[in-house]
């Protein structure tokens, strides 16, 4: 037991004890409420949806409360290996890649089809963090301190853009620049790299995304100037959340999602469904179930004594809000459509993966919060 | 150490805090959002989901059915088997139709037409490919429905005149509507919707053509029918039969009197001027048109010199040739020009000026007195008597029996058909000569410039038969029947010009007595009366005569006379009146023969609407010889 130090729970059964099972809890109400939503998707049938989602929902939780009780050290461990990876396996997506949707985006080893870009979501944050519990903190803002982690961001995310997988890209640049925002850099370099990155970030848009990107972009702006074709899956989304009203139009009875008006419904739009069947009442009750989860989250982060644990906690509930702010905002007609899943009630196995190991790691963070491994502390250091 | 540790700590949650912040704006933005579209907004929403959700299919109305007077359907509706295609689920249509060809014959032009039709209309609307297929054909293909993706067997309606020549000039037909007609009209644009394009189907569209229903249907995306709504769906309303004066049988029986040749028929019911039949012939199938004629088909009717297109009893004109004497008489008497026993020498010509003007009976009549004359159909006594009553008097009686008088009978006419009274205005607007005693001559004997429809020398017969201004009509009154007001005619000249017209019929030497009267034709229960006319198309010149051309049979056919013959029944009572003009029929005797079947068979037809009273002998059983 020398590899813990301080004060970390001892024993399985007295980590077992310090489980947020609240926590564990909330995150079993939402991926139920996925299991019946896609239960309705089929239209009151198990297959093929709802039993999957419930079986990965089942096993996902143990391995959620699995991966809780390992020490941070072990995180801290593989956090660089990790990383590399799964760079290797985005770029084996350019080389060997499945296409499904259109885009380049699983790779199929064996009898497992996986995105790789999810595997990168959770090893970009525990490579930062990693990164940031190592660097003394003076470093952070100087120039040095500053290339490792923008390399760190900026590497995978060209390739997840090359996939062509823009929401993903950019909600993995959110998240790193979250995280080296709390790693504490310092306020003139924040704004200095706003401004430069409004300008490249104009170019970007020019010059840097493909003709589908820019048309969504323009569509989403002004979707009714389209409504058989780019805007048309908005408008119909609009169309079923607005009929659904306050209380909406029963369990099964969304008229909008049962006459596939509603593209998607099982992954990207099942939000939609939802407030079609549930009105603004089970919209706010979903919404709520998630601002508990994301308030648990900044609760633990901010107990935790490590930088490691704070920075992962924070940068994977960066992740889990943007999943949930950009999937409600685009099905309502806020945000472009980028293809962004609803966390524990989309349907899709590898993104209930890594949430679910995003959300064990959380877990294991309240566990652990009181852990505090040295610098440059190995799996085996 | 331990301070910086404590102050990145700070920093941390400060900083965490703020995202915190940030991110329960976000949330906030997200609830306000919904709460504008789920709430603020959700009648509007509502309205857009339903209108997703729900369509109206329309429902085209069972047309109404023509009936002749006594019920039977000349144009009904029957079930028609049709196959469908529908893009949307047919995928690639060209490939859909390849398969449907297995099963039943589609030449590749067909499927061009179809294809073409498939790309104008929407993906969802069907699209007619075949319709009116045999149970067979129809079966089979419903066996194989699964390996045939997009098409769609459907039962509809299709309108079917029974007895399709008989009826064709009276009924018209009914064809899809004009693109131009149907503007956005969906019914008028829906597949297998047919409106009246000619005849009564025309005349009668509105009452026929009922109302469209609208069946509410809740559709999904693709369009793709989930269910029907019926309980919320409009029915349609079938148009309303109509009953035409028709009577069925009897315009068979003219139908097949007047045979292959080209030649007209009309009966009317003197007291109704109700019409019983209209025939004209050659005839044509209406049915081919329903369903689409071909351009060839097309072409052979309308190039065909017997003109199976044209309602030759409403709108052919002729001259009426001789059938103008019984007005000449009437008027000659009414005006005091001529003593009824005044006799008048034919020698088989007159003189006028330099010009002779001929008999048609070369030979001459000897003396002759006002009956003997009609009978006989002289033409020098009616020179004569057309010269006494002056140009003006004559055209006076001609019109008031009806010539050149525009009818409307309840049909469109494709033109106005008054034919044409001349007289010297005419003359001088048409010519700018003066009217000549020669003139008055020709039209005193039918011909000339005069022009008559086979309709108008019925109302003639038929006001000459009752004395009364009788109005043809073909749709059916119900109840009272029309007064119609007398013509001022004084009764003992009325009786006189009837009696000669039953000599002519039943008298030696009356000029229909010979063909009826002595050819195996019994006349017997048959007391008619009638008129001959020879309208004349061409005069046999002198060196065709030197050549041996001696009569009209050894003349081309179109250049041989139109044969005309007026005739009502029963002598005694008055009930109908029968017009028959064959055209280039040789002369006025060939058409008695086809009129003299007509009104037999109006006579022994049970006249419901007969007073008893009047007409007595009409329901005496007649045996058949």
């Amino acid at each position: 037991m020398g590899v813990f130090t301080q004060s970390a729970p001892r024993g399985f059964r007295g980590k077992l004890f310090e489980i947020n099972w609240a926590f564990v809890l909330l995150i079993l109400l939402v991926g139920l409420i996925g299991v019946g939503m896609l239960y309705s998707v089929e239209g009151g049938a198990w297959n093929p949806y709802a039993s999957r989602h419930a079986a990965r929902l089942g096993v996902g939780l143990m391995a959620m409360v699995v991966i809780a009780l390992f020490p941070p050290r072990f995180w801290m461990g593989i956090a660089y290996p990790a990383f590399l990876g799964a760079l290797v396996l985005l770029i084996g997506v350019e080389l060997i890649g499945a296409t499904a949707m259109g885009a380049q985006r699983w790779i199929d080893i064996g009898p497992i089809r996986m995105q790789p870009s999810e595997i990168m979501k959770i090893a970009l944050v525990l490579a930062l963090a990693r990164y940031y519990h190592d660097l003394p903190e003076e470093k952070v803002s100087s120039l040095g301190g500053l290339i490792i982690p923008a390399l760190m961001i900026a590497v995978p995310m060209g390739l997840i853009i090359k996939q062509p997988d823009l929401g993903t890209s950019l909600l993995l640049a959110a998240t790193g620049v979250v995280i080296v925002f709390l790693a504490g850099l310092s306020w003139k370099v924040i704004i200095g790299a706003g401004v430069m990155g409004g300008i490249g970030g104009g170019f970007f848009f020019q010059y840097g995304l493909q003709d589908y990107q820019r048309r969504r972009i323009m569509t989403f702006i002004n979707p009714e100037d389209d409504p058989m074709g780019a805007g048309y899956h908005i408008l119909q989304s609009k169309i079923a959340l607005g009929s659904g009203g306050m209380t909406g139009k029963g369990y099964m009875e969304g008229t909008q999602a049962h006459l596939n008006f509603l593209p998607e419904k099982q992954t990207d739009f099942i939000f939609t469904m939802l407030g079609e069947e549930f009105g603004f009442i089970g919209g706010l009750v979903v919404l709520g179930l998630y601002a508990l989860i994301l308030a648990n989250c900044i609760m633990i982060a901010t107990s935790c004594r490590s930088v490691f644990l704070r920075l992962v906690v924070m940068g994977v509930a960066t992740t889990f809000s943007l999943y949930v702010f950009i999937n409600v905002g685009m099905v309502m007609g806020m945000l472009p459509v980028v293809g962004v899943p609803l966390p524990m009630i989309s349907y899709g196995g590898t993104v209930m993966m890594t949430v679910l190991i995003g959300l064990g790691l959380i877990l294991g963070a309240h566990v652990h919060r009181d852990t505090e491994p040295p610098k440059g502390a190995g799996l085996f250091g | 150490m331990r301070r910086d540790k404590q102050e990145a700590q700070a920093q941390f949650n400060r900083r965490s805090l703020l995202l915190s912040g940030l991110g329960a704006g976000a949330f906030a933005a997200l609830g306000a959002r919904m709460y504008g579209l789920q709430v603020l907004e959700q009648d509007a929403y509502r309205l857009l989901s339903e209108q997703n959700q729900f369509n109206f299919r329309l429902q085209p109305p069972a047309r109404g059915r023509l009936l002749d007077r006594f019920g039977e359907p000349l144009a009904e509706n029957r079930e028609s088997y049709r196959l469908m295609i529908v893009r949307d689920q047919a995928g690639d249509p060209r490939a859909a139709l390849e398969r449907l060809s297995r099963y039943m014959p589609l030449s590749e032009a067909r499927i061009e037409r179809i294809l073409r039709a498939v790309s104008r209309t929407s993906r969802f609307t069907p699209v007619t490919v075949a319709e009116d297929l045999d149970w067979e054909t129809f079966a089979r293909i419903n066996l194989h429905l699964p390996d045939l993706p997009g098409i769609t067997p459907d039962v509809g309606e299709v309108r079917t005149y029974p007895r399709p020549y008989d009826f064709a000039h009276v009924t018209g037909y009914v064809q899809a509507a004009p693109p131009e007609a149907a503007n956005d009209d969906p019914l008028l644009l829906h597949p297998g919707f047919r409106i009246g394009r000619t005849g009564a189907e025309l005349q009668h569209e509105d009452r026929l053509r009922g109302s469209a229903g609208q069946l509410k249907v809740e559709v999904n995306a693709t369009g793709r029918v989930m269910r029907e709504i019926p309980e919320q769906s409009i029915p349609s309303v079938p148009g309303q039969d109509v009953t035409l004066t028709l009577d069925a049988r009897a315009q068979r029986t003219a139908m097949e009197a007047l045979g292959d040749q080209s030649a007209a028929a009309v009966g009317i019911d003197v007291i109704t001027g109700e019409i019983l039949v209209l025939a004209s012939t050659p005839s044509f199938d209406p049915n081919a048109f329903v369903l689409g004629i071909g351009q060839e088909a097309f072409a052979a009717l309308n190039n065909n010199p017997y003109r199976p297109l044209f309602n030759k009893a409403t709108t052919g004109l002729y001259a009426p040739a001789s059938t103008v004497k019984v007005m000449s008489s009437l008027a000659a008497l009414e005006h005091g020009v001529v003593d009824p026993d005044e006799t008048i020498y034919c020698g088989g010509h007159t003189r006028l000026g330099n010009r002779n003007f001929h008999c048609w009976r070369r030979e001459g009549h000897g003396r002759v007195n006002l009956h003997e004359a009609l009978k006989g159909s002289c033409d020098v006594y009616y020179y004569e008597m057309a010269h006494r009553l002056g140009i003006e008097r004559y055209n006076e009686m001609l019109e008031s029996c009806g010539l050149g008088q525009f009818f409307e009978i309840g049909l469109p006419y494709p033109r106005r058909a008054e034919g044409l009274v001349p007289g010297p205005a005419w003359k001088r607007s048409r010519r700018n000569e003066p009217w000549t005693t020669g003139d008055t001559y020709n039209v005193g004997i039918g011909q000339g410039a005069l022009l008559s429809s086979p309709l108008q020398l019925a109302v003639m017969t038929a006001r000459i038969a009752t004395g009364r201004r009788v109005m043809p009509t073909l749709s059916r009154m119900e109840g009272a029947q029309p007064d119609f007001g007398p013509m001022g005619w004084t009764d003992e000249h009325i009786n006189l010009v009837r009696q000669a017209m039953s000599g002519v019929v039943n008298e030696p030497g009356g000029s229909a007595y010979w063909p009826l009267g002595t050819r195996g034709i019994d006349l017997e229960g048959l007391e008619m009366a009638g008129k001959t006319g020879t309208s004349q198309v061409y005069s046999i010149t002198t060196e065709e005569r030197a050549a041996g051309v001696r009569d009209q049979d050894d003349l081309p056919w179109r250049l041989r006379n139109h044969g005309l013959f007026v005739s009502y029944a029963p002598v005694a009572a008055p009930r109908y009146a029968v017009t028959v003009v064959i055209e280039h029929g040789g002369g006025g005797t060939r058409a008695a023969v086809p009129a003299q079947a007509i009104l037999r068979d109006l006579v022994r037809r049970d006249p419901s609407n007969t007073r008893p009273d009047m007409f007595a002998s009409a329901a005496r059983p007649v045996t058949e010889g």
